[in-house]
């Protein structure tokens, strides 16, 4: 079996939209962007693919941070940004279609950013 | 100017059997814009992977889908088996890829029938998923179950196929192949299918790659992506051939799956002549402690299950990302200046799994 090779580079938000620039007009496609609690901080993972060459970069912020969108340079990276704010609570600053809260609809608000609870156990 | 109405779009329409709303605005018969509201069924099956540790997780992660459960469960083990190290016997890859395979076989014919069924030819429906049954009857044969499988685990698989099965699944292939020769003529020949879908639901080479389209929906713009040309499983020791059509029309959507179901049957052909003898799993101990973006290649295209373990049994994120979800924002782009009567049909040529999309 083939192991992909793939990287992960850590940046400051700061410069992610000019790295995601970069990616744009390097003729890369967007594949996903995800978030993950760790500890108190939310790892954003951007995955980008160009000829199966697999690359993210990640930007790493407490949840007060605001975090600009890249909808500008990937149209569709809308449905990423705004899962991300229904889930996690993370604020993302010009989305190109912004659900404001209503792209997903869950019982519990944020509910990716709290403890997980499954029904009929204990919190 | 003309005056512009919204008109409501699902989430409950006789051609969606999974909730998806649209708010169309129309000027006159034709959609300007198209605005998709998701999360009617959200699970938040990713947040137990907390829950449950990460052998037992397979059972979870394989019921994403009830179409592609195999390949849900295929990918997660292999992020699992990336971050581990662990070297997973060859045969054990082999198996993956033949009933990977058998999945995109069954999950065509199902979208083939359900899209006849959505544009009026019943008769269609019933003869593709009656050569669907015989797919199926494979599947529970060699995994016993239909829909879940449960025969992938973290470090190979839990059943092996005999080479006197094997054989005869290679035999009975060639009597598959025919009839579903019979059905995609239909499909790909007659004239009433190409004058509803010709020229329908347009999404060009350009806005397919920007927008993320993948599987069939981007192949049918003419992007050649295809996860399996990676290698994964046993993919790297066959020919993988990636089909591709350039009108990026409904047509293109749909003669790319009826042709993707010869190259199906071919890989499974070659897989079985290939596959080696030997073990089919691994002993597997401690927990996994990293993080990978597992990769493959779905029914409906690009599959990712992002996994990051902290070195105990509990992973500390389990992320899905399923075809639906990334080709949802094409399908926008595809609803934009059609007639309001092709809805219906523009948006079933994405095949859209709402309850992978919201697992």
């Amino acid at each position: 079996m083939k192991i992909e090779e793939q990287t992960t580079t850590p940046i400051d938000v700061g410069k992610l939209i000019g790295r995601v620039e970069q990616f744009r007009s390097g003729g890369y496609r967007l594949v996903q962007i995800n978030a993950t609690k760790v500890g108190d901080l939310y790892e954003i993972n951007y995955s980008f693919d160009k000829d199966y060459k697999f690359e993210n970069i990640r930007i790493t912020i407490p949840i007060e941070m605001e975090v600009p969108s890249i909808s500008g340079m990937y149209w569709g990276a809308f449905v990423y940004e705004n899962e991300m704010h229904d889930l996690f609570g993370i604020q993302v600053k010009g989305i190109n279609i912004d659900y404001k809260g209503n792209l997903i609809k869950t019982t519990i608000r944020y509910p990716f950013g709290a403890g997980a609870v499954v029904k009929g156990e204990k919190p | 100017m003309t005056k512009r109405i919204v008109i409501p779009f699902g989430p409950q329409h006789p051609v969606l059997p999974e909730p998806i709303h649209f708010d169309l605005v129309l000027e006159d018969e034709r959609v300007v814009e198209a605005l998709p509201t998701i999360g009617y069924v959200h699970r938040g099956l990713e947040r137990l992977i907390e829950k449950r540790e990460y052998p037992e997780y397979v059972y979870i992660v394989e019921r994403t889908c009830g179409i592609c459960s195999f390949i849900h469960s295929l990918t997660y083990c292999q992020g699992i088996e990336q971050i581990m190290e662990i070297e997973v016997p060859e045969r054990a890859q082999f198996l993956r890829t033949i009933w990977s395979e058998y999945s995109r076989l069954h999950s065509h014919l199902l979208w083939l029938g359900c899209f006849a069924d959505g544009i009026g030819f019943e008769n269609l429906f019933m003869n593709a998923w009656r050569i669907r049954e015989s797919i199926l009857d494979v599947l529970e044969q060699t995994t016993g179950g239909r829909v879940i499988q449960s025969s992938c685990k973290v470090g190979g698989v839990r059943r092996d196929i005999t080479h006197e099965k094997l054989e005869q699944m290679a035999a009975d292939l060639a009597t598959i192949q025919k009839e579903i020769e019979d059905l995609s003529t239909v499909f790909l020949q007659d004239d009433s299918i190409k004058h509803r879908l010709k020229k329908v639901g347009v999404l060009s080479k350009e806005d397919a790659y920007h927008l993320g389209a993948v599987g069939p929906t981007a192949r049918g713009s003419g992007v050649a992506i295809d996860i399996r040309k990676t290698g994964y499983v046993a993919y790297g020791k066959l020919n993988v051939e990636v089909v591709t059509e350039n009108d990026g029309d409904c047509y293109a959507r749909c003669a790319v799956r009826a042709r993707e179901l010869f190259t199906s049957i071919d890989l499974i052909k070659q897989a079985i002549r290939k596959i080696p003898e030997g073990p089919i799993d691994v002993k597997v101990t401690g927990a996994p402690n990293g993080e990978y973006f597992s990769r493959s290649e779905q029914p409906r295209g690009e599959l990712v299950h992002y996994l990051k373990g902290n070195g105990t049994k509990f992973l500390v994120r389990s992320r899905i990302r399923t075809p639906t979800l990334t080709n949802v924002p094409p399908l926008v782009k595809m609803l934009q200046g059609c007639e309001l009567a092709d809805v219906p049909a523009i948006i079933l040529t994405i095949d859209p799994c709402i309850g992978c999309m919201e697992r």
